[in-house]
């Protein structure tokens, strides 16, 4: 399961490192994207993978050693709403320098080759 | 309070200044006099307590775990300073109210003027060192905006920029120079500092704090070699050069070294520091006055050589020097004030400063002459007038540290002499000589009360030149006995002391100072000589200048060099530093203990192959098939979602598939504005080999990062996990949060500030998309409609979206999605109402019921959606922040800390027991906020092809149709 779970954060940071050091704007939004999949995958990690130990409570007395980690996944949460966010702005971004330089290019000017 | 009040009611005076009208000159200067005046009240106040001894301290708690206070002090020294301040400022705002035009920004100058005064009050009140020098800048940063007060003159532009560099840095390295201070005594505190001096001068550090308290005091007193701002600074009106440049700010320095005297006099690095400083400035500020054409030019190098023989008798040090010190201080200020307002007349009369135009005008200006002449001769020191007293003193300090062999300092005291008689008698020359009328202004006598200032500094003058035991003494006593208290000397204010050395010295100074003057007048045509012989070559002004220009020179050098715009190259350098700096930092990872790791699921590992793939494909496709690279990437959110799922997780998961959902939308709105692109292959080009190498280094780092991520996160993942809180939230959630949900209760209710900080981040990145959208302008190539809608055999491109879904080819999803709607509204309430106890909550719930207005969008366009249904998104977003808001304020109505939660017990008929935490109201807040959110960027996106359709066809970006649609 470890073994697994550190791949798939690997590949996926991997992908997204590539895709930020491209030049369209469009690849950059996607890389940063996977680039959030992964970040909030490893901060969720820091709570250690739990399989079938939700951190609901059925009665206050409870043996906390039987439930995941609520605070990562607190975490995470709010992570995943802010990385929504600035998805949402940066996409804002893209559609108004394409619009306003002509280019798609991440520095707004076609590169000069 | 009443210290205090003495450096708040200027700075408020200021501020109330700064909103008068422009022409409400009279009423400025009633305010700033009124400020002045009461100040001197207050202070007047003050003078039995401060006479009988006593210091007076008010302390303000500011950051006590750090030691620092405000602490406002008041001793003999500050005392005297405070009425010298204040005085001045007093007969200097009498004077700016006729000097300056009526035509000037009068409100502006009044509140630096009262800015000026509140920060140089605070300078001398000061009671904490690191305060001091707070209020030390402040003054730096008034003057910079008094000098440039007619910002319209390059002049003024550039002597304001040269004197704040010089003595802002100053006051970086004084504030260097006090935190060693307090480092060695261990406070900040005056008092303390004060008391430890022989600590200070035994310490390793001693000589650093010396040099750093020095380069303060040295560059605001403008002496060698910094001394070269302030003849700049004369841009500056002739109210402030009279007030700042004369009589106060450039004092600061010499009272700071005065202040701290008991803490680091008495050693041979003081003596040859601050006096080597001293004596050179004495020469060559007196020598370079002489050969000055500009009045206010002579006054300024003029000033310049008597801080120089303040600070002279302060780096000598002893008992008596310092009496002579304060003693001239005190003079200077009084002679120069005058003088400086004396320029200031002859300035506006004749419209000239030119000293070779100037001359004869004791014809037309009789009584200002008559003034003029008196404190010229007080600033040459001409006996039963106060400046004679203390630079007798001097001529005695000189002649007492050199004992009997060594007369060089005695020597350097004559020739200083000399030199301010030869110019004081340039400064009155302008009086005498043939009348003419050859002025640019025919001149007269000034306004009475523009005159009764210096007519009051002159009356001053010579009270103290006459009878200096009466008049200053008990005052000189004060500041003396507070400096040096058990080692105040015995000294004797009178005029006349007999035949002895001092008088010796004088009488040789000035009987040189006349025949110098007359020698170059006759011999070296002073008259039109255009620069000072000998040491005009070493210009500080010339060296400022080149040293600015070398720095400018080199930052751009250096920006040009290792500084880039352009994002790829600065992306680069941070994967590469997150690669690098991490292992380097931490270095090998210590031996660890292993825990008991789950076994791998084959479904869980077939799930992340195709995460992977997806994510591995999204990369590769995203360049030129934007589309499928958009789903792919959805793919691995999809997979990221369910890992959630699976690892015990479930609202994580429920987020995620939501954002996921939203995004993906969001995106494919956004793609239709980006340009075409079509791979090379079909184009039939070449990749250019350096293509391939940047490809090929950015993969290689692509894999190591990748990599290092997946190492890191095993490492983690098989090290048993530390001590953390999370028992803390499990245990408390249900029996004080009220919920079972751990997550959402941790949400809502143990982080709700957290929390609440969130939905205002979320409310404000909405509005900044809204704004930024209003704004938009497609490019011209993306505003047509794109072709695959215009293909004529088609029968939907002759149809509206709305036709499209009521009749058209989307006519059965239409059915579904327009019944879908209620049904997701029904989803998303319940997800709302079981958040706190189940997966759920006010983010989730909120997400789907965007998707669920999303989907109408998709269906049907933005015309009919919004012809059916008032969305009103603004209206959510401040509905839901106020909310949230209100829940955290209720809380203070019951006396508990913002946020804290409460459960209500409902019986509701049918349902039973309810409880009804407060935190369900927040987290309806919350819940309102993220539809709110979502739906304006949704709508703002949306309407953008609204826009570009009502474009003609071949409509360039400025064309003027563009944004004529309805805004959002």
């Amino acid at each position: 399961m470890e073994i697994v779970f550190a791949i798939a954060v690997g590949v996926t940071f991997g992908s997204g490192i590539w895709l930020i050091l491209r030049p369209r704007t469009f690849q950059l939004i996607t890389g940063l994207l996977l680039m959030s999949y992964a970040v909030n995958l490893f901060i969720f990690g820091m709570g250690r993978l739990w399989v079938d130990r939700p951190p609901i409570t059925p009665h206050a007395a409870v043996d906390p050693a039987q439930f995941a980690d609520p605070l990562p996944q607190g975490l995470v949460l709010t992570a995943i709403v802010i990385g929504f966010a600035t998805t949402a702005l940066y996409l804002v971004m893209m559609i108004g320098a394409r619009g306003l330089t002509g280019s798609d290019h991440v520095d707004g000017e076609e590169p000069r080759e | 309070m009443l210290l205090a009040s003495l450096i708040l009611v200027p700075f408020a005076g200021s501020v109330l200044a700064a909103l008068m009208p422009e022409n409400a000159r009279n009423r400025e200067a009633w305010l700033a006099f009124a400020v002045a005046a009461g100040g001197l009240l207050v202070t007047g106040l003050l003078y039995p307590a401060v006479a009988a001894g006593t210091v007076l301290r008010e302390e303000l708690a500011w950051l006590p775990s750090h030691g620092l206070n405000l602490v406002l002090r008041v001793d003999g020294l500050a005392w005297v300073f405070t009425l010298l301040i204040l005085l001045i400022g007093l007969l200097v705002v009498l004077y700016a109210r006729y000097y300056m035009s009526p035509k000037d920004p009068v409100p502006r100058f009044f509140s630096f003027l009262l800015a000026f005064m509140g920060s140089m009050l605070g300078v001398v009140l000061s009671g904490n060192l690191v305060q001091l020098v707070v209020f030390w800048e402040l003054t730096s940063l008034t003057s910079f905006l008094l000098i440039g007060y007619w910002h319209h003159r390059s002049d003024a532009r550039r002597g304001a920029r040269m004197a704040f560099t010089v003595t802002a840095t100053g006051g970086l390295c004084l504030l260097a120079g006090v935190l060693v201070l307090g480092h060695i005594v261990g406070s900040y505190d005056l008092d303390t500092a004060l008391a430890a001096g022989p600590l200070i001068r035994s310490h390793e550090l001693y000589r650093v704090a010396l040099v750093l308290v020095a380069l303060g005091a040295l560059t605001k007193s403008a002496q060698f070699p910094f001394h070269f701002w302030l003849p700049h600074a004369m841009a500056a009106p002739t109210p402030v050069s009279s007030y700042l440049h004369s009589a106060t700010m450039v004092k600061a320095g010499v009272f700071l070294l005065v202040r701290l005297w008991p803490a680091l006099a008495g050693t041979a690095e003081w003596n040859w520091i601050i006096g080597g400083a001293g004596v050179c400035t004495l020469l060559i500020g007196a020598f370079i006055a002489i050969f000055q054409h500009d009045l206010k030019g002579l006054l300024a190098y003029s000033t310049i050589s008597h801080l120089g023989l303040i600070t002279v008798l302060i780096g000598i040090g002893t008992p008596l020097a310092i009496v002579a010190a304060i003693f001239h201080i005190l003079n200077h200020a009084t002679f120069k004030a005058s003088l400086f307002m004396t320029a200031g007349i002859i300035d506006h009369e004749t419209g000239t400063r030119d000293l070779r135009v100037l001359r004869g005008l004791r014809r037309q200006l009789p009584v200002t002459a008559a003034l003029a002449i008196v404190s010229s001769a007080a600033m040459a020191g001409v006996p039963l007038l106060n400046g004679f007293l203390s630079k007798e003193m001097f001529f005695a300090e000189t002649a007492l540290v050199g004992g009997d062999e060594n007369w060089w300092m005695s020597v350097a005291a004559v020739a200083m002499g000399m030199f301010s008689v030869a110019y004081s008698l340039r400064f009155i020359s302008i009086f005498f000589g043939t009348p003419t009328s050859d002025f640019p202004r025919d001149p007269h006598e000034p306004p009475r009360w523009m005159r009764f200032p210096v007519e009051l500094l002159v009356v001053l003058c010579l009270i103290v030149g006459i009878v200096p035991g009466v008049s200053i003494g008990p005052f000189l006593q004060l500041a003396v006995t507070a400096t040096l208290g058990p080692n105040t000397p015995a000294y004797d204010l009178t005029p006349w002391h007999g035949v002895n050395l001092p008088l010796l010295l004088s009488t040789i100074a000035f009987s040189g100072g006349v025949m110098l003057y007359v020698v170059l007048r006759r011999y070296f045509n002073l008259r039109q000589r255009e620069q000072v012989p000998v040491i005009h070559r070493f210009s500080g002004a010339q060296a400022y200048e080149t040293s600015m220009m070398v720095l400018t020179r080199s930052a751009q050098w250096l920006l040009q060099r290792i500084g880039t715009t352009r994002l790829q190259p600065q992306l680069l350098m941070m994967m590469l530093a997150m690669l690098i700096v991490p292992p380097l930092l931490v270095g090998m990872p210590v031996a660890w203990t292993e825990i008991p790791l789950h076994e791998p699921d084959p479904l869980f590992a077939a799930l992340w192959a195709i995460g992977c793939a997806c994510a591995v494909a999204g990369a590769w496709m995203a360049k030129y098939h934007r589309l499928a690279a958009l789903i792919l990437i959805g793919g691995t959110g999809i997979v990221t979602a369910a890992t959630f799922l699976w690892l015990s997780a479930p609202d994580l998961a429920l987020t995620q598939l939501m954002v996921e959902t939203v995004t993906t939308v969001l995106i494919l709105l956004g793609l239709r504005w980006l340009p075409p692109r079509i791979e090379p292959k079909i184009l039939q080009l070449t990749i250019p080999r350096r293509v391939w190498m940047r490809r090929s280094r950015d993969m290689l780092i692509a894999v190591a990062g990748g990599l290092g991520m997946a190492l890191l996160t095993y490492a983690v993942l098989v090290h048993p996990p530390p001590e953390t809180i999370a028992d803390f939230f499990l245990l408390r959630a249900l029996s004080e949060g009220g919920g079972s949900n751990v997550v959402n209760v941790l949400l809502v209710d143990f982080r709700s500030f957290d929390t609440l900080g969130e939905v205002t981040v979320l409310s404000i990145v909405a509005l900044t998309v809204y704004a930024l959208l209003r704004r938009f302008r497609p490019a011209a190539d993306s505003a047509e409609i794109p072709a695959q809608q215009k293909n004529a055999a088609d029968p939907a491109s002759r149809q509206t979206t709305a036709e499209q879904a009521d009749s058209g080819y989307l006519q059965v999803p239409g059915i579904y999605l327009r019944m879908l709607l209620p049904f997701i509204g029904v989803i998303a309430v319940y997800f709302f109402m079981r958040g706190h106890n189940l997966p759920g909550g006010g983010f989730v719930a909120g997400l789907i019921f965007a998707v669920a207005i999303l989907v109408q969008y998709m269906l049907a366009g933005t015309v009919w959606v919004e012809s059916h249904l008032q969305l009103r998104p603004h209206r959510w977003l401040g509905a839901g922040l106020l909310i949230a808001l209100a829940t955290g304020l209720g809380a203070w109505a019951f006396g508990h800390p913002f946020l804290t939660t409460h459960t209500a017990h409902v019986d509701w008929p049918l349902l039973g027991e309810l409880h009804l935490p407060s935190a369900f109201v927040f987290d309806l807040g919350v819940f309102a906020v993220v539809v709110g959110t979502t739906m304006l960027m949704l709508v703002a996106l949306a309407h953008q092809s609204l826009r570009a359709r009502r474009l003609p066809g071949d409509g360039g970006p400025d064309d003027a149709g563009v944004g004529q649609g309805r805004e959002v």
